[in-house]
């Protein structure tokens, strides 16, 4: 059991490890960062000290070091456009993309587990059918695409609801909209799967078989099962939460993470960009590490078969 | 007809038992081979050139004689930028799912037959890949190296590499512990031969249905980026491209929004439903 | 008697099985100081029940995967190392046989162009010959052209085999290695496939290293067989006599389980103890668990394998030279 969980960690440290390489590689890669930070109109003087104050003409393995250690006491540079810690930046607009992402979790959940089990349990009704084509356009209309879709409908048509910015709950609505529905349609399609390979298992019809009730069956045997993969999907999908939220919060003005991350990219504020990657991957790693020990819970033999992998 | 492709087709149709086809899968088909055409040949077929502008015929409604779907802001022709969007759309994704399946395709063989350290190597780079989202990954690229398509082409060539790297060295492995590939190998093969004469082959099945989950991934990917005005850019233009232009025009021009959209969807629902039809059909293992 | 092709002297070869990731690594010795000489045109039998360590044996006489200690010489020359040059271009003199020939075979090629490969890759013939070749070779194994023309998947499994064995023969090989050609068959194809076997190695003067476990196919065609126990040679001698008078237990046990006519099945030796597992070896003789005669020192002393007359050769401290063998 602990070994499961120390392999886990491990892992999780590792892939820390692997995205700051990354950062670092691409950084060095991409230029001299002393003309990228400072641009090239910047004094040779000025850039001769810069070069000496950020180690830049040590070897390269002490400035992978160095980068190292910095990331580690929380230097991550200033913001190239108003000379702010870029962690600041990040960090102050983290409760703006919750407030999308969050309740968007919670409707996909809602929506995409129950309509993917109802499928499973009427495979070939009219109901799974309309489940199954829902997912597969859910797949198919990127979400940008459906944002403005939405827009189109119920801010241009119907004025109804507002079509940008962060004024009122209202303003909410549509991007919540947009993040729930593709990722409801995903998750009902995974877990009518993870489902319907659940109740074709023996032990589902030696239940029933049994004479257990298939309510019973349904809920201690064939429920817990499917939980498992389903729970799987799901912390890849919180730790996506950021990256899902890129386009949504662009279509809408939305000041979150992900727009913060469009126009840092695009004006090559390189202090930010790495800022939000590293959040990324902390998220990642994070809710890795949570699905990894809810599976210890919902699955006693994975401890023992985890240990042994 | 020689008789040698006389064979080839009757070989194919016993394969694939062509009366067979549902209907969708036929219209995915045909739709694809429509899209292949006209990225062919969007330069000829268009009927105005892609930057070209009709200023007295600026926001356009579709349906008028001279523009049949419209035009936009500077009077472009939506039809004329459409075509040639599709072709820079499907060009990047053909390119970047060529570059992935190679790129997956090598390093899975190469893990498989050296193993060791260079197996873990591949290993943990393409668990690294599948837990980053490549969003996120894509975005860090572009803002340190700035744009280009060739560039573009690359990073997405970089998208779903390591589902065929696990595939590939998966089935090597298994083909190399026990079967053909050992008993080619003893035979004095060199790994080449083994490689690509035997055991791609063998796997090509898997890695086809593969390459058609992982292009409209693409598509979807190259068409955000561009719409976030982060992918292709001006004056080339791509569907996304075209998307993320229409959307300043959504009240009063829906239509130079609506074109590009419904081709994108419909694009990589024809994909999906051909990749779900050939996974039934030739890898029902693959999930 | 012909000079030996093939001198095996006390090869080794060890595996490190984990049980686990960071579980300790168990030494298993699959193979332990084994020596062996085949001569020119004969055939060795070896036998041996699973995890007895005759298909390693076999892979390492081969040159498939080298030894950790002890050498392997082919015509008098020291093995190449695997995957080189010069090991590739030695793999036409010595070819395998494997037990599942629909594995050993490419599904999606043709078996025509399967049985014309090694000669494609050793670079033998015109591609004229070389087709010639494939249909010399295809009529030798008892099938016709037409077969060649025919996948895997659509043959039976004995003329797979004959397909294998065709594609092994086309080099003209001195020494073929069979691991279990016939276990996989129908016990109705299998005879056949042997007799193939044995009118084509006296036909061709082939040298064969015949591994099974199936003690009437190894009587049937082998001149010498050698007995393995977890990765050792217990017992070695020519096949008639040894079959007739096995001397070690162990062998005892297997020729009497072995039905044979003319025999009762009452004289029928049953082992005792758990099978043998090359990860716990016993210490001294790795049999004494098992063995009906077991004595203390049997625990304590691994037996060497030595001559008790004849060409006979055991390793058992219970037989030892002339004076055992008579009273036995």
């Amino acid at each position: 059991m602990g070994r499961y969980f120390a392999i886990r960690i491990g892992r999780a440290a590792l892939t820390i490890v692997l995205v700051v390489t990354f950062a670092f590689v691409v950084l060095r890669l991409s230029g001299d960062p002393a003309l990228m930070i400072l641009g090239p109109e910047a004094p040779p003087e000025v850039l001769a000290a810069f070069r000496k104050a950020w180690g830049l003409d040590d070897p390269i393995w002490a400035q992978y070091f160095d980068y190292f250690g910095a990331i580690a006491k929380g230097e991550l540079g200033r913001s190239m456009r108003d000379g702010r810690p870029a962690i600041e930046l990040v960090l102050e607009r983290i409760p703006a993309t919750l407030a999308l992402t969050l309740p968007a979790f919670f409707f996909k959940v809602a929506l995409g587990v129950p309509a993917g089990i109802y499928a499973a349990l009427h495979r070939g009704s009219g109901i799974d059918r309309a489940v199954m084509m829902t997912a597969v356009a859910g797949f198919t209309v990127p979400s940008f695409v459906l944002a403005l879709l939405l827009v189109l409908v119920f801010a241009v048509q119907l004025g109804w609801l507002p079509s940008g910015g962060q004024d009122s709950w209202r303003h909410a609505i549509l991007p919540i909209a947009t993040l729930s529905l593709g990722g409801a349609a995903v998750l009902a399609r995974f877990t009518r799967s993870a489902m319907l390979e659940v109740l074709g298992q023996p032990y589902i019809r030696t239940a029933s078989a049994k004479g257990v009730p298939w309510r019973k069956v349904v809920t201690s045997h064939a429920l817990p099962n499917a939980a498992i993969p389903t729970v799987t999907i799901l912390g890849f999908m919180v730790g996506t939460l950021i990256a899902g939220a890129v386009v949504v919060e662009s279509v809408f003005a939305w000041p979150g993470v992900g727009r913060l991350l469009v126009v840092a990219v695009a004006n090559r504020d390189l202090a930010v960009v790495q800022c939000i990657l590293l959040l990324v991957a902390m998220t990642m790693v994070t809710s890795n590490l949570v699905v990894d020990f809810l599976y210890g819970f919902l699955d006693p033999r994975l401890r023992s078969k985890g240990a042994h992998a | 007809m020689t008789d040698a492709t006389l064979k080839d087709a009757k070989a194919f149709s016993r394969r694939f038992s062509l009366p067979a086809i549902p209907v969708s899968v036929a219209l995915a088909v045909t739709w694809i081979v429509a899209m292949l055409l006209i990225a062919a040949f969007a330069e000829k077929i268009a009927p105005y050139g892609f930057t070209q502008l009709d200023l007295r015929n600026r926001l356009a409604a579709p349906g008028n004689a001279a523009h049949w779907l419209g035009t936009d802001e500077l009077g472009r022709d939506v039809l004329s930028r459409l075509l040639v969007s599709i072709r820079i759309s499907l060009l990047i994704a053909f390119g970047a799912t060529a570059i992935s399946a190679v790129v997956g395709t090598v390093l899975g063989f190469l893990a498989a037959h050296f193993r060791g350290a260079i197996e873990q190597l591949v290993l943990m780079l393409s668990d690294f890949q599948a837990s980053m989202p490549f969003l996120i990954m894509a975005l860090a690229v572009l803002a340190f190296f700035g744009n280009s398509l060739p560039l573009l082409v690359g990073l997405m060539g970089l998208f779903g590499w390591e589902r065929y790297a696990r595939i590939a060295r998966g089935l090597a492995i298994s083909a190399n512990a026990q079967g053909y590939a050992a008993a080619v190998r003893q035979l004095g093969a060199t790994p080449s031969r083994i490689y690509l004469r035997h055991i791609l082959p063998n796997i090509a099945s898997t890695l086809i249905v593969s390459t058609t989950l992982v292009f409209p991934e693409v598509i979807l990917m190259e068409s955000g980026l561009s719409f976030l005005g982060l992918g292709v850019q001006p004056p080339m233009t791509s569907l996304g491209n075209m998307v993320g232009y229409g959307r300043e025009y959504l009240t009063r021009a829906p239509w130079i929004m609506l074109a590009p959209a419904t081709t994108i969807v419909v694009t990589t629902l024809a994909v999906s439903v051909i990749g779900d039809w050939l996974r039934d059909r030739l890898d029902p293992t693959l999930q | 008697m012909s000079p030996p092709l093939v001198e095996v002297s006390a090869i080794s070869r060890t595996y490190a099985m984990r049980s686990g990731m960071f579980g300790r690594a168990a030494a298993v010795h699959a193979v332990d100081g084994v020596s062996l000489t085949i001569a020119k045109g004969q055939t060795l039998g070896l036998v041996g029940e699973s995890g007895s360590g005759k298909s390693t044996t076999g892979r390492i006489v081969l040159g498939l995967e080298p030894p950790d200690s002890g050498e392997v010489r082919f015509d008098g020359k020291p093995m190449a190392a695997p995957g080189t040059t010069a090991w590739r271009a030695q793999r036409a003199r010595m070819q395998m046989i494997f037990q599942d020939p629909l594995g050993a075979l490419d599904r999606r090629l043709p078996v025509a162009t399967q049985i014309r490969e090694p000669l494609d890759i050793h670079g033998l013939g015109t591609p004229a010959a070389r087709d010639e070749r494939v249909r010399e070779l295809l009529r030798a194994v008892e099938l016709t052209p037409a077969h060649g023309a025919r996948y895997p998947g659509a043959l039976s499994g004995g003329q797979r085999q004959r397909i294998v064995l065709a594609r092994a023969l086309a080099t003209k090989p001195d020494f073929l290695v069979c691991d279990e050609p016939v276990s996989a068959l129908d016990v109705s194809i299998q005879a056949q496939v042997v007799n193939l076997l044995c009118d084509l190695q006296a036909q061709l003067s082939l040298t064969l290293l015949f591994i099974s476990h199936d003690l009437r196919v190894v009587r049937q065609i082998s001149n010498v067989v050698a007995v393995m126990y977890l990765g050792r040679i217990v017992e070695i001698g020519s096949a008639d006599d040894l079959f007739a008078r096995p001397e070690h237990p162990y062998t005892q046990a297997l020729v009497s389980a072995s039905p044979a006519p003319g025999r009762r099945s009452a004289g029928r030796i049953l082992l005792s103890g758990d099978p043998p597992n090359p990860a716990a070896r016993p210490t001294g003789c790795a049999f004494h668990p098992r063995c009906p005669r077991a004595i203390a020192r049997c625990a304590r002393e691994v037996p060497a394998l030595s001559a008790v007359g004849g060409d006979r050769q055991v390793a058992c401290h219970l037989v030892t030279g002339a004076a055992t063998r008579d009273a036995a």
